[in-house]
C-alpha cells in the first residue's frame, strides 16, 4: 500500500483517514498486529511523532488497542469495524448524489443511471 | 523546562558597515523533535549553525547546548553536516569510517556499512573518484551514524537525486534515537515537510516564525512549500 499525503492539509488527519480505510477493508483484519509507529512512520516517510498522534486519535475512537508490551492491534469488535465502514459508504455516496444533482440530474434518473451503468458492467 | 538548544539575544555582525547577519535572535528548541530551519538566502541559517557548532563566536549573546557552551564537550552531543564536504578527499569511505569510529565513541561503523550498501556505495572507493551526489551521501551516512543528541544538517540533500533522498529521509526516520533532535536547513521544503515536528523561518537574522508543521496546514491551509513562497515573496 502507498500512501498519498497532501501537504496542504494537516497529515496526521491524512494519516488517520488512509489507516482507518486498511482497516475497514480489511487489510489489517480485526485483532491483527500493526506495524510499530517508526515502521509506519518510514514507509509513509512522516515524522514519527505525527503517525503517533493518528494513531492515539484512532486508539480515542476504540479502532485500535495498545497492549502494554506487545504492541498495537486492531480491535476485535467487528460490529464498530462495520459501522466505521457504513458511514464511511454513507459519505460515499451523499457525495455521488451531490455530484449527480450538480450535473442536473433528478433521483430517479440517477438511479435508472445506476442500475444500467452496473448491468453494463 | 531545560531545552536541548537556547539561543538568547544572538547578535553576529561580520563587518560594521553591513548589515548584522544575525540581529538578535532568541529560540529555544527542545529534545526529540525535528525542526526544519528555513529561510530565504543569507538570512542567517548558516551563521546561527556556525555559532551552534563554535566555528564562530557571537558580537554579543548566548548560545548554549545541554546547558553549556559550544566547546569540547558540546561537540561530544552534536553531529554536524557542514555545507561544504570537510573530509580528505584522498581517503577512502572505508578509512573515513574507522576515522569516524576513533573520533566519535557513539559512531556506529555497522549502520554506516549497512546504509552505504543499501545506496550501492563501494566503501574502497576513494571520496575523491566520486559524484558529487555520492559524497553527499557519504557524509550524511557518516553524519547520521552517531548517536547524537543533536543532529545538525545544513542543506543535507541539495546534491542527491529525488529516489535516493527518500531513502535518506526514510533512514533518519528510522534511525534516529527518539529523544535526538535534528536541525534541518534547507530550501528543498516540499521533500522534507512531511518529517518535520516544527519549522523556524529566519528573516534578516532574526525569528520570523517558529510554530508546529501541522498548525501551519491547519491555520493557513497551505503547505509549508506555499507558506513559505507567501512569507518571502520577492
Amino acid at each position: 500500500m502507498t500512501w498519498k499525503l497532501d501537504s496542504d492539509r494537516p497529515i496526521y488527519a491524512q494519516l488517520l483517514e488512509q489507516i482507518q480505510m486498511q482497516i475497514v477493508s480489511g487489510q489489517y483484519p480485526s485483532g491483527s498486529k500493526l506495524p510499530s509507529v517508526r515502521e509506519l512512520a518510514a514507509h509513509a516517510g512522516v515524522n514519527p511523532n505525527t503517525m503517533q498522534k493518528a494513531l492515539a486519535e484512532l486508539e480515542r475512537v476504540g479502532l485500535i488497542q495498545t497492549m502494554r508490551t506487545a504492541g498495537r492491534f486492531v480491535t476485535e469488535d467487528t460490529l464498530l469495524i462495520q459501522n466505521i465502514r457504513q458511514s464511511l459508504a454513507r459519505e460515499q455516496l451523499a457525495g455521488f448524489f451531490q455530484n449527480m444533482r450538480q450535473l442536473g440530474y433528478q433521483k430517479e434518473e440517477i438511479l435508472s443511471f445506476l442500475k444500467a451503468t452496473y448491468e453494463e458492467g | 523546562m531545560n531545552y536541548l538548544l537556547e539561543a538568547n539575544c544572538l547578535y553576529k555582525r561580520y563587518d560594521s558597515k553591513k548589515a548584522p547577519a544575525l540581529n538578535g535572535l532568541t529560540l529555544n528548541i527542545p529534545s526529540g523533535r525535528i525542526v526544519g530551519l528555513l529561510g530565504p538566502n543569507g538570512s542567517g541559517k548558516t551563521t546561527f549553525i556556525k555559532l551552534i557548532n563554535g566555528l564562530l563566536t557571537p558580537t554579543s549573546g548566548t548560545v548554549t547546548i545541554g546547558g553549556m557552551t559550544p566547546g569540547t564537550q558540546t561537540k561530544s552531543l552534536i553531529s554536524y553536516l557542514p555545507e561544504r564536504t570537510c573530509l580528505q578527499s584522498s581517503m577512502k569511505i572505508e578509512e573515513l569510517v574507522s576515522f569516524f569510529a576513533d573520533f566519535y565513541p557513539d559512531f556506529s561503523s555497522e549502520k554506516a556499512y549497512h546504509m552505504f550498501s543499501s545506496l550501492h556505495i563501494n566503501p574502497s572507493d576513494k571520496l575523491k573518484t566520486l559524484s558529487k551526489g555520492t559524497r553527499e551521501k557519504v557524509q550524511l551516512i557518516l553524519v547520521m551514524s552517531r548517536d547524537a543528541q543533536l543532529y545538525i544538517l545544513d542543506e543535507p540533500i541539495a546534491g542527491v537525486d529525488p529516489a535516493a533522498r527518500d531513502y535518506i529521509l526514510k533512514t533518519i526516520i528510522s534511525n534516529y534515537n527518539e529523544n535526538a533532535t535534528i536541525l534541518i536547513s534547507t530550501h528543498l521544503i516540499s521533500d522534507i515537510e512531511n518529517i518535520l515536528d516544527d519549522v523556524i523561518f529566519i528573516r534578516e537574522g532574526n525569528v520570523f516564525l517558529y510554530a508546529s508543521a501541522e498548525a501551519i496546514r491547519e491555520e493557513k491551509g497551505k503547505s509549508l512549500d506555499a507558506y513559505f513562497r507567501e512569507v518571502f515573496t520577492c
